[in-house]
């Protein structure tokens, strides 16, 4: 009896466990698997080939500059969402009238799924009839429009910045919704005494705000940096990651790998995923996050 | 006073442009899905006519309304799946100490920083060797799986905030304690319910790569509505007025639901990090 009702939980948590088992557990196993297999075309295994997927990986032309522009993908992305979000955190907090329909407005590109956005800039950037272009022509930035200079998704130099731009855009509104709720958690009176203390403007947020603001921001950022790395959504649509690898991240490039070599994918797959491990454990220790949760 | 007055106005102002920028993207949508042909490569903001026909061509025989109905069974089977899963966990570790609780809870945690882009190649392995009659079957169980982490936290604590003194009067009162559970605690639990359902139903509706991945081998008309849309931009010359039809009609009605869910999405995405 005592044997039975140690498994009672099993009974309510089991399902859940199952589901994790099989969609998130084992796929990494099977990844890991793969990545130290030969796997043919159409998916057959002809065994075990030891590192021969890294060592094809590390030699691919492509594989040192696709790490750099990663990193430097996520770093900006995230680094100019947070910012902005701090900002835009702080006018959504202020009461004025129709507050309310405003915030509604910056749920709206969270909601619509990331592919639709992203090709809504793509056709937006058009090089002759797209409105951002039509606008940038207008404004004297774009000098003819249909020519090289309105065809920014073609030039891996300048199809990276926009792309960043979409990536910023369609994280602010969580990251922005996450520092409301973190400023909405900070009680009135803490700044009644800040103002008594003589405490204004700048120098209030600088020591009041931000110190209290700073759980929402730990988990913000770790979200969005999660979030940022397996971005597939935005550079797929708007460039494919071309011209070349020229605009991939290594998201990016490991779904490519994949309709060639497997393995090879799974090798990239494997170095994402400890990549994503290094970057939050970084991060974690360097915000000494667990201090701030135990206290 | 009149300064805390211009300051209204002009706080006011700051924010509903910003508003403004966030919708624009949305708004060109609109305008290019209401293109004629004959328009559609004009450089102008509006067209000088406005057409219907990419909203009505999208239930012809090659237009986007079988996708639609392809993303709306991947996403209501989902949904479906990881309350059926969600609600027992998250009721039984919001009521019960037992030991692994910490540890199931971690676990789940866990499988919020996993995302389905890292593992596709595990993912892509796996559910070919599974041989589902349908991508529509696999895509329901991965979408089910990688929403799990936010249903179980948010119902756990819409779980713990209703006191269990409910439920015991309940059961002195002749119900049993699933009777208990399902007339009075979930009824309750309604609000949390409802958020978990929703944002489950968004994420699956709106997840492209796994169903990329995993509907390619499936005919067109068997792939989820993302994917279908994905095909279209591929083609020599995109018909963007039919895509950002069926564009606006996979974003709208998603657009809505979220707003009803829009304050407690974020203590659902944020809650288990910090507790």
């Amino acid at each position: 009896m005592a044997a039975l009702r140690r498994l009672t939980p099993l009974a309510w948590l089991g399902p859940a466990l199952v589901l994790i088992g099989v969609v998130v557990l084992w796929p990494v196993v099977v990844m890991v698997q793969s990545s130290f297999q030969h796997i043919g075309g159409e998916g057959f295994v002809a065994g075990y080939n030891g590192t021969d997927n890294y060592d094809r990986l590390f030699h691919e032309p492509d594989f040192a500059a696709v790490l750099l522009r990663t990193l430097v993908w996520v770093v900006v992305v995230v680094a100019v969402t947070m910012l902005l979000s701090l900002g835009l955190a702080q006018l959504f907090h202020q009461r004025f009238p129709g507050r309310r329909v405003a915030r509604w407005a910056l749920i709206v590109p969270w909601a619509a799924s990331v592919m639709m956005t992203a090709l809504i800039f793509r056709w937006a950037l058009d090089p002759s009839s797209g409105v951002i272009n039509l606008f940038l022509h207008q404004i004297g930035v774009v000098d003819k429009l249909g020519s090289n200079q309105a065809h920014w998704l073609g030039d891996p130099h300048r199809a990276l910045p926009w792309m960043m731009a979409v990536a910023v855009f369609v994280s602010l509104p969580f990251t922005t919704y996450a520092i409301l709720s973190g400023l909405q958690g900070i009680p009135e009176d803490v700044y009644e005494a800040a103002s008594l203390d003589g405490a204004a403007g700048l120098r209030t947020y600088r020591d009041i705000t931000l110190p209290l603001l700073r759980p929402a921001i730990v988990v913000a950022t770790l979200i969005n940096v999660i979030n940022v790395f397996n971005s597939f959504p935005i550079i797929w649509e708007m460039t494919r990651g071309g011209p070349g690898y020229q605009t991939s991240t290594s998201t990016i490039y490991m779904v490519d790998l994949k309709q060639g070599n497997v393995g090879e994918a799974a090798a990239m797959s494997v170095i994402n995923f400890a990549l994503v491990i290094v970057i939050v454990v970084v991060y974690l220790s360097t915000t000494r996050w667990k201090e701030q949760v135990d206290r | 006073m009149r300064t805390s007055r211009a300051r209204t106005v002009a706080l006011a102002a700051g924010a509903y442009l910003v508003a403004i920028v966030f919708l624009l993207p949305y708004v060109e949508m609109v305008i290019t899905a209401g293109r004629t042909k004959s328009e559609l490569l004009d450089a102008n903001y509006f067209p000088k006519h406005f057409t219907f026909s990419n909203f009505t061509s999208l239930w012809s025989a090659d237009g986007l309304g079988g996708n639609i109905w392809v993303s709306l069974r991947v996403a209501g089977g989902a949904t479906l799946l990881a309350l059926l899963v969600a609600i027992p966990a998250g009721y039984y570790t919001a009521r019960h100490r037992f030991r692994g609780r910490t540890a199931f809870l971690l676990v789940v945690l866990a499988t919020q920083m996993f995302q389905p882009a890292a593992m596709l190649v595990g993912l892509q392995r796996e559910f070919v060797n599974f041989n589902l009659p349908s991508a529509t079957v696999s895509l329901i169980i991965v979408n089910a799986g990688f929403n799990l982490a936010f249903a179980i936290w948010i119902l756990n604590a819409f779980f713990s905030s209703i006191p269990v003194e409910l439920e015991e009067a309940a059961q002195v009162d002749g119900l049993s304690r699933i009777g208990a559970l399902v007339r009075i605690t979930l009824p309750l639990a309604a609000p949390g319910i409802v958020t978990a359902l929703i944002f489950t139903f968004i994420t699956a509706w709106n997840e492209f790569l796994v169903a990329l991945t995993l509907s390619l081998g499936s005919p067109p008309g068997d792939r989820p509505l993302t994917v279908a849309i994905d095909g279209y931009v591929g083609q020599y010359s995109t018909d963007w007025g039919h895509l950002f039809a069926g564009g606006l009609v996979a974003t709208v009605p998603v657009i809505i639901l979220f707003a009803l869910i829009e304050r407690r999405v974020v203590t659902g995405l944020t809650a288990g990090a910090v507790k």
